[in-house]
């Protein structure tokens, strides 16, 4: 993994000023890991997993014109490429989401699940997996096994919109309410799921444990082709926004004095969050620490200019979760682990220990 | 000669072959042995525990989260699931590598034991072993017909779920447990609600129970007899003040396998412990 050089109590500077120099470089030298650690972590999740096609011989097969065996073809191009590409995407959108959210909300708790994302995605799954099958067959039949996702997505989506309209008057949207108010959205959605919880049978129950620990091994194409287009959409979306973010480091009145268009920015960042984290909860379910502690590390690492911090969460954030799906389908082979349950085993300590070497992290 | 008689019993068998079967579901891996089966299992999940000996088979975790890469890690050419398995996904992706995967209804009733009986049979190709075991189970189900007969005033049972912080959850319509009370010839005590509930202590004094069923298990989910009486709303039922307390093994009671029978004429002489003398 990328190392962490802790410059000591060095005077915080803004951000968009101390990109120069050494920073930068330091940056370009990150990315360029991560880029390299990104593919060994994919070329590594191709090779392994519990059936033991193992990817050499599989492409010592292809290179010498045999035909690969169907068991061979449907481990590789039905299970773990799906899982790799899903995998990739869902670690990449949820730590953008997370590094846009630290930017916009300028706090460094921020994650997605403040801007009510999380909470609205889950209420729409808990919907779907207690009351799905009270919906109307016609539905049902067009609907089908994405239910869930569909109403996880929906849900996501819901929620954000109602924080937006809270939060915005004549045209101006304020973070600090929309952060309040995403608080309370979350203890109204938790509510609601609680009654849905006391009325499902026990196996919904279990249905709902399983979807808030979240899992890659759901992963299929279809899946990924409803969901793909827009995490990449939002990936694309996320490089825009540095700059602006940068700025806002300053506080709102410095950054629209810096020619940013403040308000715009802010539309751009909320959707861009929604979408990506709403598509990444909809094929995975709920997948904790990666949006929280993969923009630390990389502030930690090479400081926080947005144009860097932004692509290099990207990289750890896809590498970190192709690593944690790893362990989730190895260790307890045949079965599998809830992947939400490696991620925070994980990351858990690595951010108290990071806390504790460092504690002005907070004041970043 | 001796060679192509041989080539000739190989090549009627192959419909039988598969000696490679996964069986998720608890009540089919108990139906599985019950039909002597066993050694053609390769795998398990979670809810498949009884007999004891199935626990030495490797586990594929719960089984509405089964992992597609390990079903196919075990190589198997049979799946035998209970239709509560999944997820979807990797029900398709066992269709795509071409593993039959064979969905067979849990409902907890005795005609459904049965069919169970007949259809796992059928697929590991052990008809004769099945309807052997289909006649016993019959056998069992018109000696436990015979003593509910004779019972003219049902008496009213509560299943016990758990116990958890003196809080009861209890057993509704539509479950497993209500089934067999019903099956021993008895009426669950509570029939307004589906599904598992915690109750109110007010209800439960309400429904005035005549037995207390429950599974012994340890941990808190069991309570002695003494936690019984002291519960404020427990204490006040007729169960508890006349020592009607019963406890069962929990997959022998619920499992709805091979031993389901059996069960519920245990049940049975446990709630009409008078009746059975006559009987025999």
């Amino acid at each position: 993994m990328v190392a962490l050089p802790f410059n000591s109590r060095r005077p915080r500077r803004p951000p968009a000023m101390a990109a120069a120099g050494d920073r930068a470089l330091r940056a370009r030298a990150t990315i360029t890991a991560l880029v390299v650690f990104v593919l060994a972590a994919s070329i590594l999740s191709l090779g392994v997993g519990a059936a033991g096609v193992s990817l050499p011989d599989v492409l010592w097969q292809l290179a010498s014109g045999e035909a690969l065996g169907l068991r061979d073809r449907v481990v590789l191009f039905d299970i773990r490429l799906p899982r790799l590409l899903t995998g990739l995407l869902v670690g990449a959108s949820l730590a953008v989401s997370g590094a846009v959210m630290q930017g916009l909300f300028r706090n460094p708790l921020a994650d997605p699940g403040i801007v009510g994302v999380g909470a609205g995605a889950g209420l729409g799954a808990v919907l779907a997996i207690v009351l799905g099958a009270m919906l109307p067959p016609a539905v049902l039949a067009v609907a089908g096994m994405h239910l869930v996702p569909l109403a996880a997505f929906l849900g996501g989506w819901a929620s954000t919109l109602v924080l937006y309209r809270v939060s915005t008057r004549r045209g101006r949207t304020s973070v600090a309410t929309m952060l309040l108010a995403g608080i309370a959205l979350g203890a109204l959605a938790g509510a609601l799921t609680g009654i849905l919880v006391y009325i499902a049978d026990d196996q919904q129950l279990r249905d709902l444990t399983f979807w808030g620990l979240g899992s890659l091994a759901g992963a299929s194409w279809a899946k990924l082709a409803a969901a793909a287009p827009i995490m990449v959409l939002a990936l694309i979306a996320a490089p825009v926004l540095a700059r602006a973010l940068n700025g806002l480091a300053l506080g709102e009145a410095a950054a629209s004095h810096m020619g940013i268009s403040v308000q715009r920015m802010k539309n751009l960042a909320i959707l861009t969050v929604a979408g990506a984290t709403g598509a990444a909860v909809a094929v995975s379910g709920g997948i904790g620490f990666i949006g929280i502690v993969v923009p630390h590390l990389l502030r930690l690492a090479m400081g926080p200019d947005h144009r860097y911090l932004l692509p290099a969460a990207a990289l750890l954030g896809a590498g970190l979760l192709l690593l944690a799906d790893m362990i989730a389908r190895l260790v307890i082979a045949p079965a599998e682990l809830p992947i939400g349950i490696v991620t925070a085993v994980l990351g858990g300590p690595v951010f108290l220990w990071i806390l504790l070497r460092r504690r002005g992290i907070v004041d970043m | 000669m001796i060679r192509a008689a041989l080539l000739t019993a190989m090549l009627a068998a192959p419909a039988a072959a598969q000696d490679r079967v996964v069986v998720i579901g608890g009540g089919l891996a108990e139906i599985v042995y019950a039909l002597g089966q066993e050694h053609r299992l390769v795998g398990r999940d979670t809810t498949a525990s009884f007999p004891p000996a199935v626990n030495d088979l490797p586990d594929l975790g719960y089984m509405r989260a089964l992992s597609p890469e390990g079903l196919l890690q075990l190589d198997p050419d049979l799946i035998l699931a209970s239709d509560g398995a999944g997820p979807l996904e990797t029900i398709q992706i066992m269709q795509a590598a071409d593993v039959p995967f064979v969905q067979i209804t849990e409902a907890p009733s005795m005609d459904a034991v049965l069919e169970r009986v007949e259809q796992v049979a059928q697929h590991l190709h052990a008809q004769d072993a099945g309807a052997q075991l289909v006649e016993t189970l019959r056998a069992d189900f018109a000696a436990l017909a015979e003593q509910t007969a004779q019972v003219s005033t049902p008496r009213r049972v509560m299943f016990v779920l758990s116990a958890q912080g003196g809080r009861i959850n209890a057993a509704g319509r539509d479950t497993g447990a209500s089934a067999m009370i019903q099956m021993a010839g008895a009426v669950n005590a509570f029939d307004d609600f589906a599904g598992y509930r915690l109750l109110t202590d007010e209800a439960i004094a309400a429904a005035a129970p005549d037995v207390i069923l429950m599974m012994d298990r340890d941990g808190d989910h069991a309570l002695s007899d003494a936690q019984i009486t002291g519960h404020p709303a427990l204490g006040l039922t007729p169960a508890a003040q006349n020592g009607q307390v019963i406890r069962m093994n929990g997959i022998y009671l619920l499992g709805f396998g091979p031993r389901t029978a059996q069960a519920a004429r245990d049940l049975h002489k446990a709630i009409y412990p008078a009746l059975t003398h006559q009987g025999g």
